[in-house]
């Protein structure tokens, strides 16, 4: 029996006389339910252990129809692997009861749809203002919001806790507010977090967030489908090119083409390249901010190596945007593999060498192990994904489940830790640098020949000799220039293992030559939910190192 | 002790012999304050003290130019300070959103003078091509720029010509007419 018809006897059986619809676009399954069944559905698919995780939760907004948004929840079980997307319908003045109850994750994810399109969630305790500022009227990923009207801020938010909102410190108490960010050493980026100690501990803590919120997803739906290309390359800039690979496969899939052998090699190449330079800042930095300032220095000499690669591939160092949809947007030089694999060699001594440097030492050991430990149900409520979850002992890599390029036939492991502490990330993550190192070295030892990008005329640009030499080459780049490649209508949610974890696009197309929505699925916007429960009842000099762990990059956390 | 305070009073001193005008000439044709102004000049712009207000990619980049390859600490601007109090150069790299803009004023202000700020990457310097309901259109609508650097990040070899550049200025005492007619929490 397949996944959609056992699920629907399951819910016909607990739903009787339900209006529930069964579909499977784009290889994607889409369960759409009337809104004030929504929670029902998603407990009962939690407690009957069918699925886990809680992805994100979205809206699409269509502001010509009846009722105008679309709220979309993403559903993925670690067991099965499968993935589910329920969708309902709400009203401009409708609201939907809150799925906090069901997945504690709901939280975060139900305000932003609050902050981007006013979709009240019943229940919820906290719909203030998240991503964008405090002083900002109106809801911005609304269609009818314009994407260049700027709201000037013209105050700083103060201090400020979810369970009390207009905090003002007292004087006869011993508890002391401290505010760490946006602007600050240890938050590498605009992360802010707000405490109230009771001497060294911490007796609860906050986190605004939206310091570096650049409306990416605004963004994309103004730009033609390649044009949003440099965009994604500034999601996670420590590891640019992930984002251009996890983007275009997602329209590719939508497309419907498959990529040329070369180009899935390469591709798998720039993965794992950054891949390595991702966990070289994640480690460095968190080492910095515990006080050990030679691994990230030393470690750097690594990442500019490999930035000398993108750069002889393409001219471009941190922000590559090399991929196309479709391929890549040009061959790889002569000779540059085997400077790949040069690289290899030199890194292997480089992980080595860290290995030395911090594994084994008092003092890093005293401040990681044991600290901000997670268990793996924890992990899961939370949507955890990558190093991140793996350190917790669950060995869920998408690569190994949901293989893509071609990582099938590559023979690698994936490392997984125990308490999921910090100690424990920087083992998993030091030892996925050794497994990208092998992963590297097999694909670029054998790397396929042919073309390195589709040659379909809707799709992708001529070649120059063409666009100048005849005129039909030229009559192609034209049109495909002023229309834009043009997916069919539908939508589509792709994932790729990104250096963090799941990295997902959430695609809406109708058939024009813009994205109608793109909603992103940034790893670190789940990891960093859970940040305040971490970090409460712990002491105020952990809660650096735990931020350092969690790898938490504001490009893709805020978007 | 009487001379002093006759002195310090403001009554007449006795006119000065002529060897006396002659050696008050003398030191004057030395031009000791010029000298004194190069001097400061010179110390100041070679021991720069940035502070990193890194927010986005650029940030990542600047790690870049203060790392073992392109090593800023040749310039002088080796000691990087992350309190605006104890830095003189304030490097704005990356993203400023209108969320950002309240923040960055009170750290300019919070910085002693004299100070200079460069804008790093089409972002700080004009919003680039964030032309987007949250993301301030330039970090010079909050805070005076001295220098602006191009690129999207910019490579570290241009941020080291923006710090040259700045150097540069401080050096030849540049008049600043973005600074001196700027004004606190307006929106230009």
């Amino acid at each position: 029996m397949n996944f959609l018809e056992d699920l629907k006897k399951d819910l016909n059986e607990k739903f009787p006389q339900n209006t529930f619809q069964y579909s499977t676009p784009f290889g994607c399954h889409l369960l759409e339910v009337p809104k004030d069944q929504v929670v029902e559905v998603l407990s009962h698919l939690k407690q009957t252990r069918r699925f886990d995780f809680l992805m994100h939760i979205t809206a699409v907004d269509y502001p010509k129809r009846d009722k105008r948004f679309d709220v979309v929840y993403e559903l993925f079980s670690s067991k099965s692997y499968q993935r589910l997307r329920i969708k309902t319908k709400v009203g401009e003045d409708e609201s939907l009861p809150s799925a906090i109850p069901v997945w504690r994750s709901a939280n975060w994810f139900e305000r932003e749809v609050w902050d981007m399109f006013g979709i009240v969630f019943e229940g919820h305790p906290n719909l203030r203002r998240f991503l964008v500022h405090h002083e900002f009227k109106g809801f911005p990923l609304r269609k009818d919001y314009d994407a260049n009207k700027q709201q000037h801020c013209h105050s700083a938010l103060p201090i400020h806790f979810e369970d009390e909102f207009n905090y003002v410190p007292k004087p006869d108490s011993d508890l002391v507010p401290l505010n760490i960010g946006p602007s600050h050493p240890a938050t590498h980026g605009t992360l802010r977090i707000m405490a109230e100690l009771d001497g060294e501990k911490v007796r609860r803590a906050n986190v605004e967030l939206g310091y570096l919120h650049r409306c990416f997803e605004k963004m994309a739906e103004t730009h033609p489908y390649n044009q949003v290309i440099p965009y994604t390359d500034r999601l996670n800039y420590c590891s640019a090119p992930m984002n251009n690979v996890g983007y275009c496969k997602t329209v590719e899939k939508l497309l419907g083409v498959e990529i040329p052998p070369r180009a899935q090699a390469m591709r798998i190449i720039l993965c794992e390249l950054s891949r390595i330079i991702d966990h070289i800042v994640c480690i460095g930095a968190n080492a910095v901010d515990l006080g050990a300032l030679t691994g990230f220095f030393h470690l750097f000499t690594y990442r500019e190596k490999v930035y000398s690669l993108f750069e002889k591939l393409c001219g471009a160092r941190l922000t590559v945007s090399l991929t196309r949809v479709g391929g890549m947007a040009q061959d790889a030089p002569e000779g540059w593999f085997k400077d790949v694999l040069k690289f290899c060699d030199e890194m292997s001594v480089g992980v080595d060498e860290l290995d030395r440097l911090l594994t084994g030492n008092k003092i890093w050991r005293q401040r990681t192990q044991g600290v901000g430990a997670i268990s793996v149900e924890e992990a899961i409520m939370w949507g955890y994904t990558g190093p991140c979850l793996r350190a917790t002992g669950l060995g869920l890599d998408l690569r190994k489940v949901a293989p893509y390029y071609g990582y099938e036939a590559l023979d690698f492991d994936i490392p997984v830790g125990t308490s999921g502490d910090v100690f424990d990330r920087y083992l998993v993550r030091v030892e996925e640098m050794r497994q990208s190192i092998k992963i590297i070295r097999q694909v670029a030892e054998n790397i396929p020949g042919g073309d390195y990008t589709i040659r379909d005329k809707r799709i992708v640009l001529p070649e120059k000799k063409d666009v100048y030499g005849n005129i039909e080459g030229l009559m192609n780049h034209f049109m495909l220039i002023v229309k834009g490649l043009q997916p069919p209508e539908g939508e589509i949610y792709d994932v790729t293992e990104a250096a963090n974890g799941e990295l997902g696009f959430y695609l809406v197309s109708d058939g024009t030559g813009t994205p109608y929505r793109l909603k992103v699925r940034p790893p670190c916007f789940a990891i960093y939910q859970s940040f305040s429960d971490q970090i409460t009842g712990g002491l105020v000099a952990d809660v650096i190192a735990i931020l350092g762990s969690m790898n938490l990059i504001a490009g893709e956390l805020d978007r | 002790m009487s001379t002093m305070g006759n002195e310090m009073n403001g009554e007449e001193k006795a006119p000065a012999t002529k060897e006396e005008q002659a050696l008050i000439e003398a030191s004057r044709s030395y031009a000791l304050t010029t000298r004194l102004d190069k001097l400061v000049a010179w110390g100041r712009k070679n021991s720069l003290w940035p502070m990193p207000y890194g927010t986005a990619c650029c940030g990542i980049e600047l790690m870049s130019v203060m790392g073992p390859k392109y090593d800023l600490a040749r310039f002088g601007a080796e000691v990087v300070r992350f309190s605006p109090r104890q830095a003189d150069l304030l490097i704005v790299a990356g993203t400023i959103t209108e969320k950002m803009a309240p923040i960055i004023l009170r750290i300019y202000q919070q910085m002693l003078e004299p100070k200079y700020v460069l804008s790093m990457g089409a972002c700080a310097s004009s919003g680039g091509f964030y032309r987007a309901y949250h993301v301030l259109q330039g970090v010079d609508k909050v805070i005076p720029v001295d220098v602006y650097v191009p690129g999207c990040p910019p490579t570290p070899e241009a941020v080291l010509d923006g710090i040259m550049v700045i150097q540069k200025m401080i050096e030849e005492g540049h008049p600043r007419p973005w600074k001196e007619n700027w004004v606190p929490g307006e929106f230009r």
